[in-house]
């Protein structure tokens, strides 16, 4: 049997980085190819080269045996390979209909037929129990639906290969039964279909065989039915699971007396289309882990606390305070920082330097009157560089120069310098090399035994176990659990998320 | 959704018959064919520049250069004319593959090198008025048998309308662009490149052939605009149409396209220069109200149109 | 990205953080006393950074210098200065004084440029203020100091409204200052009623054709406005929260900076500038001319911007720089007039030097010239 695709020795090179180092894939028509690896091990990297919306900088693409060089997406959907990226790339001002058949769309005498088009929509969504006006404009409807309609989208491209980036992240269970469902009957029809996830579980439901990427380099080709999952979490890993999490449990009885004293209690919160009717307690020096799946509303509650989304009821005080919270700047001036999960949107300040994104947070709280000279932002930064083991050579380099763990240190270093009483880490970890993964880790555990008081999300459970001594779990935007204790191991968190 | 969509459009509409029904009942004669056929051609140009205008803006552009355009087109053919002694016909047929040219040029800098199109159509201003009045710094007469053939072309109306050969040609060109916007992939891709750029691409639009197609339809029907300014001034002037951008601009907006792109019908834009044209043909019919009213009366139209643009965003996008 | 795993991999160093909350007021606080010895260890640390700021000030300023010797070259007496009647005469003086309206405008908008806006509606709200002014000089005794503040004041309310529609409604900077730029010539209109209104006052009129210490006073008042916009942007932290916010308005909402009163702020201070240019030109010509004031020079702004090297985009911003993108911007068309070429070329030659100024910001333009000029050196080795 040979491959349907093969991929041979891929390497992807941009300025600096090597995301892809001689990455071989092959994949067979009619089977799942599970694609795994941590964030940032290559696996949208690949799916880019793949697909042609990135040009490999070296290796061969063999398709039905023949070696293409996709310069675009479009070369790559008309030999028939089509992609559903993780976020749904899709057109929210164009119809259900426009958006399933752009490109591609039926014509009569060199025009559009739009009630062909119609129907067709509708006979290709009827695999999905997907019963919709497909007519009117693509963003009237949820973030799950639409990323059934990309599925869709790629399976009408009458596609020998289909890609499916994360298709599952904002799906509940009923959505992904319907999704497993077509999956089985293409796989049946003779399609391969690679499958990028981060639910384990998942991967053992419908893959067949499973590629793993760490760091740009393939670890190992794998039959699912032959890798129990600690081997598989192993191989993403790449070390053993132990080593990770390490061992401070012994401590917390000792910070147990300390976190007596309540530093932050939210009473009732409602944000309008976020969170609901939401109680959080977290004490001086206690770190308090939330955890739950993407759209939960874990990073709803941290905007809340932050000022950033406006509450339609409840109340918020900190040390006793009610807070009236309608900026950040409120949030700040009571005490409060927040590292922000999508850290090149919301974090950093790109092209200025490293002094300025570490002063600006303290510049700002000063106000604009109260100037920090030059000297002065200089000591600060310098001491926070070689506190926090921020690898640059001097102060002055724009912060996007910078890798992703250097740029979330100059963050968390921002926020040190106002002296928070509460610091919320929204994916503090995210998209992070292995070396500054741990070293935040750490940071964030000294923090705490200084009595700093700490909110942390986190999809990466086993961390978030690690180090807090209380997890709040979120599901459908309300809060389902509170776990602390012996009660407190990843698997209780994980059924909690699960099943509510 | 419908009714969201088609919001900004119908309070366009009901504003155009209202301030026409409100001038018909002050005024003799307001509320006649003539009137009418005259809004239509004494404002083809603009309804012609400004429809190039909505395709621009609706894939997320804006294009400053259209007045320019019209001028430069409008000297380069009176010189051909005048000076080169061409028959008008062949200065026609050299002078539109030229313009189309000037707007693929200026789709490929913003496309290749990623530059704000509104800075670069900008520069394409300048360039477009720096050439017209290289061409030419003086008014330019056209005297030749086929412009007067042409302008007396038409036909009578009743009510002593005459429908003359700019609305035709205005209507021929608005059925075309209707037919490539709503009936051919390339309408869709605008659609889409408005909607989101990155998606179009990664759904295979291409967004590069498709961006300069844009602009050369935006040049072209601009240059068609030039000549058919010519046929009401028989002369070519080099400071023509300064600000026209600006009344193209106004009416796309006020005919309910959205400025950020993505969504937009070309017929709202011909109602947007309807009512433009309505309000100044009050002012001009009431005589105790200053000219410099229109300009006031069209920003305050522009900035209620955005403001509702702006609330029918924000609460779709809090549905969702 | 590598050096941060090879220092990690070097040692066993965790991150000490115990100490860090010994932090940053601290610091702020103790500083003072270990100033003077920092201040060295600083100086030397900046050489990075001003080397990359030396990088910017070459390009214009060669631009300006290499204009002003191609004058000297077409008229030998160019550089020529005379003083007479208590004041200088000269090309270069007069460069100076005819600059003076497009570097007022330069000023404000390359904060609003830094902010990541663009203001359209200077050249219109010339023209209100001009029109403000002359009409209220008609009324006999008044005083020439209201008459100022009153056309400043149209200025900053201009700046005020464009501000509060980019920031507080949330729409794009080109179409909320189109707004004023298409009514606010109606306005100005409506204020002349239609006429070009002239006016006989000395004091006034000083603005624009006064000369003080042998300097006209436009150019005083360019450069009393860079001074001070200079110290209250540098010596304030209101130039970073610009910058700031011009690079990453969601994350500098996120650091506790107010963006919307920041653009605000930027918005009126291109209005304020855009009030006092308005005077000057009206003082000038003793008139307001409510269709011709200020003309598309709104467009001469934003090219001395850019001439100057900022990115349309928002981000740091040099008001020096903007001001000699204007005088650039004049040089250029003296040297069309000296060097006897048809006036008509003006517009076409400024649209050209756009262009280039553009093309040579997209770092894909310069690659491309890159790769052509190293293909051509392959071909002569």
């Amino acid at each position: 049997m040979t491959a349907v695709l093969e991929l041979k020795n891929i390497s992807k090179i941009y300025p600096g980085v090597k995301a892809l180092e001689d990455v071989g894939l092959q994949l067979f028509s009619g089977e799942v190819h599970a694609l795994l690896g941590e964030n940032g091990a290559g696996k949208s990297t690949l799916v880019k080269v793949m697909t042609g919306a990135e040009i490999k900088s070296k290796g061969d693409i063999i398709f039905q045996k023949k070696t293409y060089n996709f310069s675009t997406p479009i070369e790559a959907q008309q030999v028939g390979i089509s992609t559903v990226y993780q976020e749904v790339n899709l057109l929210p001002n164009l119809s259900v209909a426009q958006n399933l058949f752009l490109g591609h769309e039926p014509k009569r005498f060199g025009f559009i037929d739009h009630s062909l088009m119609v129907k067709k929509a509708k006979q290709l969504l009827t695999r999905f129990n997907l019963d919709i006006d497909v007519t009117v404009d693509l963003s009237s409807y949820s973030v799950a639906v639409q990323q059934l309609i990309a599925i869709a989208r790629g399976i009408a491209m009458s596609a020998q290969v289909l890609i499916l980036d994360e298709p599952t992240a904002s799906l509940d269970a009923d959505e992904v039964k319907v999704l497993f469902k077509v999956m089985n009957q293409l796989k049946s029809e003779g399609v391969a279909i690679v499958f990028i996830t981060h639910f384990l579980d998942q991967v053992y439901q419908i893959s067949d065989r499973i590629t793993v990427l760490r760091n740009g380099k393939k670890v190992g080709e794998y039959i699912t039915d032959k890798l129990p999952q600690p081997k598989l979490v192993e191989a993403m890993l790449g070390k053993e699971l132990k080593e990770l999490t390490g061992s401070h449990r012994a401590e917390s009885s000792m910070t147990q007396k300390r976190e007596n004293e309540k530093l932050l209690r939210m009473e009732n919160v409602s944000s309008k289309g976020s969170i609901q009717q939401f109680d959080l307690d977290v004490s001086k020096g206690q770190a308090v882990g939330l955890a739950g799946l993407l759209g939960s509303g874990r990073t709803e509650v941290c905007k809340a606390l932050f000022g950033i989304d406006r509450l339609n009821e409840g109340r918020i005080t900190l040390a006793g305070l009610k807070l009236r919270l309608s900026q950040p700047s409120d949030a700040i001036h009571a005490g409060i920082a927040l590292c922000p999960e999508d850290r090149k949107t919301d974090g950093i300040i790109g092209p200025l330097s490293i002094r300025e994104n570490i002063t600006l947070a303290l510049q700002a709280r000063l106000g604009w009157w109260r100037y920090l000279s030059k000297q002065k932002s200089q000591i600060l930064a310098d001491l926070y560089i070689e506190k926090l083991l921020i690898a640059t050579p001097d102060a002055d380099k724009p912060i996007n120069q910078l890798s992703g763990g250097n740029q979330q240190k100059v963050i968390l270093a921002r926020w040190l310098a106002i002296e928070p009483s509460l610091l919320i880490l929204d994916e503090p970890t995210r998209g992070i090399d292995i070396g500054a993964h741990a070293e935040i880790l750490s940071l964030i555990n000294s923090l705490r035994k200084g009595g700093m008081s700490l909110l942390v999300t986190s999809s990466e459970l086993e961390e978030l176990v690690a180090f807090a001594s209380k997890v709040v779990v979120m599901r459908d935007r309300k809060k389902v659990k509170e776990l602390s204790g012996h009660e407190l191991t990843s698997q209780h968190v994980m059924t909690a998320i699960a099943e509510g | 959704m419908f009714t969201r969509r088609y919001l900004p459009l119908w309070i366009t509409t009901s504003l155009l018959v209202f301030l026409f029904a409100v001038g018909a009942f002050h005024f003799d004669g307001f509320g006649s064919l003539r009137v009418i056929i005259n809004l239509f051609s004494d404002n083809a140009f603009l309804m012609i520049t400004a429809i190039g205008m909505t395709l621009v803006i609706i894939s997320g552009g804006i294009d400053l250069s259209v007045g320019s355009v019209i001028a430069l087109s409008g000297v380069a053919v009176s010189v051909l004319i005048s000076e080169y002694h061409w028959h008008p016909v062949w200065a026609f047929i050299v002078v539109l593959p030229l313009g189309t040219m000037f707007g693929m040029l200026m789709g490929l800098i913003i496309y290749n090198y990623r530059l704000q199109p509104f800075i670069v159509t900008l520069a394409g201003m300048f360039l477009a008025r720096g050439l017209a009045t290289t061409l030419s710094e003086q008014s330019l007469e056209i005297d030749h048998p086929f412009y007067d053939f042409v302008s007396d072309f038409g036909f009578q109306l009743s009510g002593g309308a005459w429908l003359d050969l700019s609305t035709m040609t205005f209507v021929v060109i608005l059925l075309i662009v209707i037919m490539l916007m709503h009936f051919t992939s390339f309408g869709n891709n605008i659609y889409a490149i408005g909607g989101d750029e990155k998606s179009a691409q990664l759904m295979g639009v291409p967004v590069k052939r498709t961006t300069v197609t844009i602009y050369a339809v935006s040049s072209l029907l601009a240059t068609v605009a030039g000549i058919i300014f010519t046929f009401y001034t028989f002369s070519g002037y080099a400071l023509a149409a300064v600000g026209v951008e600006l009344d193209a601009i106004a009416a796309v907006v006020i005919g309910g396209t959205l400025l950020t792109g993505g969504r937009g019908f070309v017929a709202g834009t011909v109602l947007g220069v309807l009512l433009m044209g309505v309000i100044q043909t009050y002012i001009t019919f009431d005589g105790t109200l200053s000219s410099w009213w229109t300009k006031i009366v069209i920003g305050l139209l522009l900035f209620f149109f955005i403001v509702l643009q702006k609330l029918l965003n924000h609460t779709s996008t809090a549905r969702t | 990205m590598n050096t941060s795993e090879h220092v990690l991999s070097n040692g066993p160093e965790k991150p000490d953080v115990n100490s860090i909350n010994q932090s940053a007021e601290d610091v702020v606080k103790t500083t003072t006393a270990t100033e003077s010895k920092l201040s060295i260890d600083g100086s030397s640390r900046y050489q990075a950074g001003t080397n990359s700021n030396i990088g910017r000030y070459l390009w214009p300023c060669c631009a300006l210098v290499l204009l002003l010797v191609v004058n000297l070259f077409l008229d030998a007496s160019f550089f020529s200065i005379t003083y007479q009647d208590g004041r200088l005469y000269g090309s270069l003086i007069d460069i100076l004084n005819r600059s003076a309206p497009v570097a007022l405008l330069a000023i404000g908008m390359s904060l609003v440029i830094a902010t990541g806006g663009i203001d359209l509606s200077v050249g219109a709200v010339m023209a209100i203020a001009g029109a403000a002014c002359a009409n209220l000089l008609l009324i006999p005794d008044i005083s020439v100091a209201t008459v100022i503040m009153v056309g400043l004041a149209v200025g900053i309310l201009a700046g005020v409204i464009n501000g509060s529609l980019v920031s507080y409604l949330g729409i794009q900077p080109i179409v909320a200052t189109l707004l004023l730029m298409v009514a606010g010539r109606g306005v100005a209109q409506l204020i002349n009623q239609g006429q070009i209104v002239t006016f006989q006052n000395d004091a006034f009129s000083f603005i624009g054709v006064g000369n003080w210490l042998g300097l006209p006073m436009p150019v005083w008042l360019v450069l009393s406005t860079l001074a001070v916009c200079q110290l209250l942007l540098r010596r304030t932290a209101l130039g970073l929260f610009i910058e700031s916010v011009g690079c990453n308005a969601s994350a500098s909402r996120y650091l506790g900076i107010n963006d919307k009163s920041i653009k605000v702020f930027a918005y009126s201070v291109a209005g304020l500038c855009a009030g006092l240019a308005g005077m000057i030109t009206t003082a000038d010509i003793q008139g307001a001319d409510a269709n011709n004031a200020g003309l598309w020079l709104e467009l001469d702004a934003i090219l001395a911007v850019v001439i100057g090297g900022a990115s349309l985009v928002g981000g740091r911003f040099s008001l020096l720089l903007s001001v000699i993108g204007a005088l650039v911007i004049q040089t250029l068309a003296t040297t069309i007039i000296i060097s006897g070429l048809p006036a008509k070329f003006n517009l076409l030659i400024k649209a050209l030097v756009i262009l280039i100024v553009l093309l040579l910001q997209s770092e894909k333009f310069r690659n491309q010239c890159k790769q052509l000029v190293s293909i051509n050196k392959k071909r002569e080795v």
